[in-house]
């Protein structure tokens, strides 16, 4: 039970600091300062989210959140392939933003009604932050749904990442991210294989080697 | 021997580290203070979950509390328990005068965009209501961005969580 509950706490840690980080992309190279200000908020929430599931998981561990975000090898990190790739383009990172936000909430509407209290109460504080962040994705999905040359894109995006948004949550929550998406989007998406959790694509390694460069030039311990 | 009234009115002198015009008492995030003997525990809620103020809160409620003779064990509370509605009416007041427009109640139900869109959100400078949503987001994670179209000002909105 306790091996499940840590499991579940690190995929999802995984996930939002992972996503959080993906995000952070955007940082000072967003087509608009608007999107600038947004992607870095919702960067710095999501590794919010990730840094209080460490903790959660660390206190059974005997360990602390930074060694469980920082010191594991790239092949440890249990996060979905969605968040591990690198999409600095327009489209690709709305239908990812939007698939990721729309397939947290379903996880997160069953983890509140988890009958472990501390589940419930954190998913219960995320999912109020989550808000905000599904109105912006959403009020992108509408943006570019409006136009002919961003409904093409953004369609392709969503092909794309189809396989991988389906990966990002368990087998019995996936038939509502499809109802949702094809709802959303107005069409049919391919009865595709998802790509599941524990598939390390590529950039996963990368992205490790920047993110803990600065952990790894200092000794453990050391003071900022 | 520290008294629960002590480290209240200890608590109450420690400003918000983003928002000093408030304190973390006005802010609500100190859900309760019991004592035992010299031992002084805070269940603290905090408010957005990246806010790095959060660690500053704690390492501030424990030097507040040690200065009035008690040792500090600070709880952090992971729930739902803490929302803008916790914020005093006198911290509301604060975060106005200092250009801050305090955050509107918690509705019962989803928040809506199309409510922070339209909504009637005063601006803090002039008191207008003929104000837009200019980004959900803003220079924390507590804040979204309006525009007064009454005195042609962008204003800082309090985000409701």
């Amino acid at each position: 039970m306790t091996r499940d509950r840590i499991e579940l706490l690190l995929s999802i840690a995984d996930d939002e600091l992972f996503l959080g980080w993906r995000n952070s992309e955007w940082t000072g190279i967003a087509p608009f300062l608007e999107e600038d200000v947004a992607f870095s908020s919702i960067a710095q929430n999501e590794i919010g989210h990730a840094r209080a599931l460490y903790e959660l998981a660390a206190a059974e561990l005997g360990t602390t959140a930074d060694e469980l975000a920082f010191d594991r090898k790239p092949e440890e990190y249990r996060c979905a392939p969605l968040v591990q790739l690198r999409r600095l383009e327009w489209a690709r990172t709305i239908a990812r933003h939007w698939l990721y936000e729309t397939a947290d909430e379903i996880r997160l509407a069953a983890l509140k009604a988890s009958d472990d209290p501390e589940i419930a109460g954190v998913a219960a504080k995320i999912d109020r932050e989550e808000a905000y962040h599904r109105m912006h994705a959403e009020m992108w999905i509408d943006r570019l749904l409006a136009s002919e040359e961003g409904r093409a894109r953004l369609n392709e995006a969503m092909d794309e990442l189809w396989p991988y948004a389906l990966g990002v949550l368990d087998d019995e929550l996936r038939p509502e991210l499809r109802r949702r998406a094809q709802e959303r989007l107005g069409r049919t998406l391919a009865d595709v294989e998802p790509i599941p959790r524990g598939v390390h694509e590529a950039e996963l390694a990368e992205l490790w080697q920047e993110m803990t460069a600065v952990r790894r030039s200092a000794p453990a311990g050391s003071q900022w | 021997m520290v008294t629960v009234g002590d480290v209240w009115e200890a608590l109450a002198e420690i400003p918000d580290p983003e928002i000093p015009d408030i304190s973390l008492v006005d802010l609500g995030v100190i859900k309760s203070v019991t004592i035992d003997g010299p031992r002084v525990r805070i269940e603290f809620t905090p408010t957005f979950m990246g806010c790095p103020a959060l660690e500053r809160m704690q390492i501030e409620m424990t030097a507040a509390i040690e200065r009035v003779g008690g040792e500090a064990e600070i709880d952090v509370v992971l729930d739902d328990s803490w929302s803008t509605d916790r914020i005093s009416p006198a911290g509301r007041e604060k975060l106005r005068a200092a250009g801050f427009a305090p955050p509107a109640p918690r509705p019962a139900g989803k928040l809506d965009l199309v409510e922070l869109q339209r909504g009637a959100f005063r601006c803090p400078y002039c008191g207008s209501t003929d104000t837009k949503l200019e980004n959900i987001f803003g220079p924390t994670p507590c804040r979204s961005i309006r525009y007064c179209n009454g005195c042609r000002q962008p204003f800082e909105q309090f985000k409701t969580l």
